[in-house]
């Protein structure tokens, strides 16, 4: 297929893979910032195919991980709420609050749908005018003019049964948290094509040159992530810290303006906690004032939900590099992809979920769900 | 705009929450022939029934009775919309069972049909149902012996549900169970994968992907037959409906201790199931098929076997996509097609579209 075979051809992927292998001369380590560029990674395996001196770190860019396990909460509170249908993108169906799912709650009686697209929440609430419909609006910027767009419509058509329940993240702050958390080892960024597709590059430049990192704006099929890859690496080798597009055929410098205005219309920034990680200031958007109607939070009145996230796991550490997940008590062991203790076990592209089934692979028996032996040994990764 | 403080996010402090325990109620996962469908099965049914056959784990059960060897399934199909490009839950209800046994190596002989209806339901929709049954039992060349029917009152069904059970005899000389695949054996997917899995989400969610895709939904006894005329040894068959490939290939490997290893450009992905779980953000090999055999067969029949089955109308597409190993037993491994491997695990339950 046209725009999608070209960019898995092996033999120009083995091409790049041998300039980078070339080109590094030392070690670098890069991080790519998006959940979809880990799924990429992992699917084709191409961190086992980069040359040692080529470390990814697979950063906090996944949405369903990062969202805070208090937000989770609400949306389990809401969602068991009678008379409420309550709509989700489907990976986030599986995430576990404190002691449950969105599954086990729609297993017990509540009205939990998996939609593609936040309009046809708008639709079902338009079809559906005696009962409230709320949508997890989760996601980086690049799902916010979407879930924008349909507060917006909610608003013209003036359908007082709709709301978001809002949890959104930004990635230039989290972005500054890393580079400026102690120890931090990112020597460059694969900065989300996505992403910059909606909000363009420029509040890039200023992190590059801040913290002196290359920062390469990448897509997501094997070839746009090794091309990422080579240009970072180029970068480090000469001494460099630009922002580049490597993803020219999907990102433009300014973005999609449009898509930034009805953002600005409707959310404002705002201080958020990412699961796994803490507080991260001016990270996330909420509704404005004038959209506060359509606020969930509000109109199921769910603020007052605190949940603490007692300190088990070392996600935050693996997120940035500092440990590999081997090196958790709990991996593996108290904290498997069914039972996961953290963002990074949540997702079946998390760093720790990669390992987990690296590991078996080279383990001497077979591992089922659920047990808590433990092998001692090292992933292939 | 609220103060910048970044320096507040120190990864000592970074945290995570208590884990999830196990479901204490059914949730649609454990109907998704993944690793809760498992669960529920060895936690739960398996010891309360307490015995052996059941061990087996394969899609249908080999008895002895009266110096016959005996095929024996059931299966219940509980498909939404009832009716879909390419088939309905009629043919789904025939080929389904049939192909349950065709995976013993058995040819097909009888079939129950139960139905239960909820109340308020045409009978039109009962009556196209039925006739899409006698037509597929023919063409599967199996009588519909017996049935029965059950009505539930207005909202406690979903229109119509059909539980089919069937029996069929077992050649002599024919041994086909998960457990047999050995290190060596070529794996032979019948077929392109994906076809029903994107035919029923195409319809029930209302997504369109380019072109119509049709439901491969198909009887496989016959295909089969073919398949031993050419060798008995034939080690394992399966037919990767709910949970796809991915699912049938870690149970095989869990069943027989051996691993698998999958060539990825080899698998066969129409296009358009290819498009559509990219866009959705679904692996094709964990898509249902309802007209797909995965076969374990020795490797010095390995030629033969495929002949056989491209000859045969159900095994046009037939492909060798990999082979079985002695490494990471229990394990599903593809190699990449840029050179890399990842690990196919059970699926958990059904997949889940992503958000990106």
């Amino acid at each position: 297929m046209k725009y999608i075979d070209e960019f898995n051809d092996p033999q120009l992927a083995r091409r790049l893979l041998d300039e980078i292998r070339a080109t590094a001369t030392e070690p670098w380590a890069l991080m790519e910032v998006c959940g979809g560029q880990t799924h990429s990674i992992i699917r084709h395996g191409i961190d086992q195919l980069l040359p040692e001196q080529v470390e990814l770190i697979h950063g906090p860019g996944c949405p369903v991980c990062v969202t805070p396990l208090e937000v989770i909460d609400k949306a389990l509170e809401i969602a068991s709420r009678p008379g409420v249908i309550f709509c989700s993108f489907g990976d986030m169906l599986r995430v576990p609050g404190t002691d449950r799912d969105l599954f086990r709650v729609k297993g017990e009686g509540g009205d939990v749908r998996v939609v593609y697209s936040p309009l046809d929440a708008l639709e079902l609430a338009r079809g559906n005018p005696d009962r409230e419909v709320v949508f997890f609006a989760i996601g980086f910027e690049t799902t916010a003019p979407a879930n924008a767009m349909a507060v917006h419509q909610a608003r013209r058509l003036g359908l007082s049964n709709f709301s978001l329940l809002v949890s959104h993240v930004r990635v230039p702050p989290a972005v500054e948290a890393i580079m400026t958390a102690p120890e931090c080892r990112v020597q460059g960024f694969l900065a989300a094509g996505h992403v910059c597709s909606v909000m363009g590059m420029a509040e890039y430049p200023e992190l590059a040159e801040r913290f002196r990192v290359p920062m390469v704006v990448t897509g997501f099929e094997p070839l746009d992530i090794l091309e990422g890859i080579r240009r970072a690496v180029r970068q480090l080798e000469r001494g460099e810290h630009r922002v580049e597009n490597a993803y020219p055929r999907a990102v433009r410098e300014e973005g999609n303006p449009a898509a930034v205005r009805m953002i600005e219309e409707v959310f404002e920034v705002t201080d958020r906690n990412w699961r796994g990680i803490g507080r991260i200031p001016a990270s996330g958007w909420r509704l404005t004032d004038a959209f506060r109607a359509y606020d969930a939070e509000h109109r199921f009145d769910v603020s007052g939900i605190r949940t603490e996230e007692p300190a088990e796991c070392r996600a935050g550490e693996v997120l940035q590099g500092l440990i590999k997940p081997t090196e958790c008590a709990a991996f593996g062991t108290t904290c498997t992809p069914r039972t996961p203790l953290g963002a990074t076990m949540v997702s079946s592209e998390g760093a720790c979920a990669a390992y987990y089934l690296y590991r078996r692979m080279n383990a001497p028996a077979v591992q089922t769900g659920g047990s808590a032996q433990r092998e001692e040994v090292a992933p292939v990764a | 705009m609220p103060e910048r403080r970044a320096d507040v996010v120190d990864p000592a402090n970074w945290t995570c929450p208590a884990p999830l325990r196990d479901q204490g109620v059914v949730v649609m996962g454990h109907g998704g022939g993944g690793a809760l469908s498992a669960e529920l099965m060895e936690q739960i049914f398996t010891p309360a029934y307490g015995n052996a056959t059941l061990a087996g784990l394969a899609d249908s059960a080999v008895l002895e009775l009266g110096g016959a060897r005996l095929a024996f399934s059931t299966d219940s199909y509980v498909v939404r919309p009832l009716f879909f490009p390419g088939g309905c839950l009629g043919d789904l209800a025939v080929n389904g069972t049939v192909n349950d046994l065709a995976m013993s190596g058995a040819v097909p002989a009888y079939l129950s049909a139960a139905f239960v209806l909820e109340e308020g339901v045409e009978l039109t929709v009962v009556e196209r149902i039925a006739r899409s049954m006698g037509a597929a039992a023919e063409a599967a060349g199996v009588t519909i012996a017996t049935g029965d029917t059950k009505v539930v009152e207005s909202g406690h069904g979903d229109g119509v549900y059909v539980t089919t059970a069937g029996v069929g005899l077992v050649p002599d000389g024919v041994d086909i169970r998960p457990s047999r695949a050995r290190p060596g054996d070529a794996v032979i997917v019948s077929g392109p994968i994906g076809l029903h899995g994107v035919a029923i989400m195409s319809v029930r969610e209302g997504l369109e992907f380019g072109v119509e895709v049709a439901s491969d939904t198909a009887p496989l006894a016959g295909l089969v037959a073919a398949m031993l005329a050419v060798t008995p040894e034939v080690h394992v068959l399966r037919d990767p409906t709910r949970g796809g490939l991915g699912a049938s290939l870690n149970e095989i490997a869990r069943a027989s201790g051996t691993g698998v290893r999958l060539q990825e450009r080899a698998i066969p992905v129409p296009d358009a199931v290819a498009n559509a779980c990219g866009f959705l953000g679904l692996d094709p090999l964990y898509v249902a098929n309802e007209g797909r055999l995965v076969a374990f067969v020795p490797p010095s029949k390995a030629e033969e076997v495929l002949a056989a089955m491209r000859a045969h109308p159900q095994g046009a597409g037939a492909t060798l996509i990999g082979e079985c190993v002695a490494e990471h037993p229990g394990m599903v491994v593809v190699a990449t097609g840029l050179g890399g491997t990842r690990v196919v695990d059970l699926p958990l339950g059904e997949q889940l579209p992503r958000i990106c």
